[in-house]
């Protein structure tokens, strides 16, 4: 059997320790051992954005990231998204402005919203487009994607 | 920014609004179980083995290396499947659908398309598992094989199926053909028809093997557990279609087999088709332990169902004012390595746009060595619309007739005859004609260096099975309980439709979707049918609850049932208006008068909903590179009633970019042999937030006759307009018809190269 490492890693603001062998993806980690499926697979090969979640501020696709790269990252999941005090603006939006059909790409979206908007506040839609290019959905068309986190945007 | 609009013809209290769906938290935290989530204790990982030939011979299979690899539990290949021990005269006439059916599966004689399964592994985990798998050795007779759908048909064509007889308008054949089925459809008196026209018109058209393109890739988790029941959690548009195909392949009543649909990550009728769910099975009940197996995005390109490539010849008659004399159309689909593409869903839709008086349809169903097409969104219609659709516009700019006054003077209206013979009920198209012209986007100039272009499509939205059970609880909320699986927000609109029934609120209505053991049956969602047919049971099990509450009412009041009155959540004594009692409050008393409420149906409803689109583009192509952008898009769409209107414009929206996918990017590159050569999203390439402007959309709601709020179905016909509205619109721009899809910037500088003005 494959040897296995040690990780530790600060994920969505807890320290977490977890044995993984150097082969595996983060994303494979996040859902086959540490049981956090809210991070979703569409292709494993970084073409969909289905993986995607925020790695000391840049947004990642987890399955091009191995899990023992990790070590000593901070790492915000779908999970760490919403608060005891309720849902991120993000997460409202999609809901009232009916931003997701299947629901299997909104995870991503979601984390590359927020990635966006972490850093550029006021995107407007032409960036939002450019921004959000890595991330596939195929049941809206994208149309009420970005309207929703234009609506989060402090653009106007 | 552009806007969305909603012609409202009548207002409900529930239907017509927009609630946030019930199953939108769980899914915006990653709380939403997918069948990929299922996670069983002890379960093993499975991988499948997959042909690397299009049409071999499979000569011997050796899996002892694979078998005794460290941390395999089980390696199985056809010879565990049924099939292996049935003989042909014990199975009589269920032979062919089974050994098809078997077969695809996995294959047990010859496999027919690269990807076709040949064995499979089941390990301690999933990179065992693809270790093992490298070690099983096939040895292969490779043949010849055939991908073109025109090449299968020729006579003296390598043969896919040495069996295969084609089913010529019922009658079956004398020699073997890759042809399994043609069917014709005539109507009228063709040849006067054409004779009468003062122009005819005829092109030959094209399209690709596309793929439904769901983000999450086909899995399932199987347990057969020792007292013989078998369990699956799987991702399914339909539960019961899981069921019936598991139980035939593995010859099983249904009742030992239940389906969990946990939630769908997106299907467009590729997850109709149960590839892993009876593998997976046999290899749990070698190894007594719960099995799961998870597709790759390469796996779900080469071996699930992707949508038909098709060649079709229309032509058309017209008089010198527009009006059609006469139609002709001839279409192949290729249904893949296994009989059953949708040509007759080609042939139903391909003029239902239209009054065609004198018209003939010829289609023809072709194996061929790809893997087997499943349902892709309105399955064949899109193919016809785009090849009618551009012979219109051409007929159009000939007679320098508007597009939309064509339409308008042969539209389809109540009571057209289609060419195969339905009569059309009460229809909207003329409606979506109308709002098409009166739009903004219509009215507006066509800028320089771009092109517009309009075209329509048809889905016929059929009923079928659907089954719901409703508990009313004690505080006066409703369990509402169904079998139809949530794609894109159906618990929503079947909640809404089941609130405005009982006339309660919304949020009083919790939606459950539950497993093959806890409701009747219920068909596939799929087809438009899910809003409209199970909406129809839902307002019949509430009528059900209605008349219960009306029993306990009469019961408490010691009154005649024939006295009281249920309206608007209220069940009120008709001449005491001392007795009234809101929802709510009887809700409270049905404890202490016979304990709780149920109300249930069961509906199979005839006729069609009758879904008709509209949509206009507008695109600029760049001439050095031959690339073209969409610029606008308005999809305009008759939902009869829009029960949650965001939800329907989503469905065009959606409907309408898999079209423009399709129209300028989308096909599977196969090599001389049929190798699939672009599994990945790299490489096919759907469209991106960056490819895309905002879609407009126009809900034009024309009430369906056949639903008491008028609904119709509205996710399949969006995906029919767009491919000829984008072909069009680049033939205004360059002056190329194109009429291959898809229409890549290679076709177009081509097409300037052979007209000479590129």
């Amino acid at each position: 059997m494959p040897t296995v490492t040690q990780v530790q890693t600060t994920l969505n603001g807890e320290v977490v320790n977890f044995l993984c062998e150097p082969r595996q993806s983060l994303l494979e980690c996040l859902r086959d051992i540490l049981g956090m499926t809210g991070t979703k697979e569409g292709c494993n090969d970084g073409n969909c954005g289905a993986c995607t979640l925020i790695m000391d501020g840049r947004i990642v696709n987890s399955c091009l990231v191995l899990g023992v790269e990790a070590e000593g990252k901070e790492i915000t999941t779908i999970e760490g998204m919403a608060s005891p005090e309720g849902l991120h603006p993000l997460q409202q939006s999609f809901l009232e402005n009916a931003a997701l059909q299947c629901g299997i790409c909104t995870p991503g979206f979601l984390l590359a919203s927020k990635g966006l908007l972490d850093k550029e506040p006021d995107a407007d839609e032409g960036r939002i487009r450019h921004w959000l290019a890595g991330n596939l959905c195929r049941c809206t068309g994208y149309d009420k994607i970005v309207r929703a986190v234009l609506q989060v945007s402090k653009a106007k | 920014m552009t806007s969305n609009q909603v012609l409202s013809e009548v207002e409900f209290n529930v239907v017509g609004k927009r609630p946030v769906r019930p199953d939108g938290v769980d899914k915006v935290t990653g709380r939403a179980q997918y069948g990929g989530d299922t996670n069983l204790t002890g379960t093993l990982q499975a991988k499948v083995l997959r042909s690397p030939h299009p049409h071999a011979r499979i000569k011997s299979i050796d899996t002892s290396k694979a078998e005794s690899f460290p941390g395999v539990r089980a390696v199985i290949t056809a010879k565990d499947l049924p099939l292996a021990s049935l003989s042909k005269e014990e199975l009589g006439g269920d032979y062919t659908a089974l050994k098809f059916a078997s077969d695809h599966m996995m294959a047990s004689d010859k496999v027919l398309f690269k990807g076709h399964p040949v064995a499979a592994v089941a390990a301690i985990n999933a990179h065992v598992a693809q270790s093992a798998m490298d070690l099983i050795d096939v040895d292969y007779e490779v043949l010849d094989s055939v991908v073109d759908v025109r090449e299968a048909m020729k006579p003296g064509a390598t043969l896919i199926h040495d069996e295969l007889r084609t089913n010529d308008m019922g009658e079956t054949a004398d020699q073997p053909s890759n042809i399994a089925a043609h069917m014709r459809y005539e109507i009228g008196d063709v040849t006067k028809g054409f004779a009468d026209a003062d122009l005819v018109m005829e092109k030959e058209f094209t399209t690709a093997t596309v793929h439904q393109g769901y983000i999450e890739p086909h899995n399932t988790t199987a347990f057969w557990n020792s007292d013989g029941q078998l369990n699956l959690w799987t991702s399914t548009q339909g539960s019961f279609q899981v069921r019936a195909t598991v139980s035939n392949i593995l010859r099983l009543p249904i009742s030992k087999v239940k389906v969990t649909p946990m939630e769908i990550g997106g299907g467009f009728g590729g997850k109709i088709t149960a590839y892993l769910d009876a593998i997976c099975s046999i290899l749990s009940k070698k190894t007594g332990t719960p099995v799961k197996a998870l597709m790759s995005r390469t796996e779900v390109f080469e071996a699930s169902g992707p949508a038909p490539a098709s060649w079709m010849r229309v032509k058309i008659g017209v008089k010198n004012n527009g009006t059609m004399t006469a139609v002709e159309t001839e279409m192949a689909m290729d249904a893949g390595a296994y009989p059953g593409s949708p040509v007759m869903q080609a042939i139903v839709c391909a003029f239902a746009c239209y009054d065609v008086e004198n018209g003939r349809i010829d289609g023809y169903d072709v194996v061929v060595n790809k893997p087997k097409t499943a349902a892709y969104r309105a399955p064949g219609a899109p193919q016809a619309a785009f090849a009618v659709e551009s012979l219109i516009d051409e007929i159009c700019l000939n007679l320098k007739i508007d597009p939309i006054e064509f339409r308008l003077l042969n539209a389809a209206k109540e009571g057209t005859r289609r060419i195969e013979g339905l009569v059309a009920r009460k229809i909207g198209f003329v409606e979506c004609l109308e709002a098409a012209r009166t739009h903004d986007h219509y009215k507006s100039k066509v800028e320089k260096g771009t092109g517009r272009g309009v075209a329509a499509g048809y889905w016929p939205n059929r009923g079928f099975q659907s089954s719901v059970v409703m508990t009313v609880n004690y505080d006066g909320v409703v369990s509402l309980i169904m079998g139809s699986v949530d794609i894109g927000g159906t618990r929503a609109s079947i909640a809404q439709q089941t609130a405005e029934t009982l006339g309660i609120a919304y949020e009083d209505v919790k939606p459950t979707v539950v497993d093959t053991d806890s409701i009747g049956y219920t068909f596939i969602t799929g087809g438009s049918r899910t809003s409209f047919a199970t909406g129809l049971a839902a307002i019949s099990a509430a009528e059900d609850v209605k008349q219960q509450m009306i029993s306990r009412a009469a019961k408490i009041w010691d009154a005649s049932e024939d006295d009281i009155e249920f309206v608007a959540g209220m069940i009120s004594h008709k001449s005491d208006e001392e007795l009234k009692l809101s929802f709510k409050d009887l809700a409270r008393q049905t404890a202490t008068t016979g304990g709780s409420i149920s109300g249930r149906s069961s509906v199979d409803p005839t006729g069609e909903g009758n879904g008709y689109a509209v949509h206009i583009a507008d695109v600029a192509v760049d001439t050095e590179t031959g690339k073209t952008d969409v610029t606008r898009f308005t999809a305009i769409q008759d939902a009869g009633k829009a029960v949650h209107p965001s939800y329907v414009e989503g469905q065009m929206q959606g409907g309408a970019v898999q079209g423009i996918g399709w129209a300028l990017n989308e096909e599977y590159f196969f090599d001389d042999t049929g190798k699939m050569l672009n599994s990945s999203f790299l490489d096919y390439r759907m469209p991106t937030t960056l490819d895309l402007p905002m879609i407009d959309t126009v809900i034009v709601e024309v009430a369906n006759p056949g639903h008491p709020y008028g609904v119709r179905g509205v996710g399949e016909v969006a995906i029919c307009p767009p491919m000829a509205a984008v072909a069009n619109a680049v033939t205004g721009v360059t002056g190329h018809r194109m009429n291959s899809l898809p229409i890549t910037p290679g076709k177009i500088l081509e097409a300037g190269w052979e007209n000479g003005k590129s």
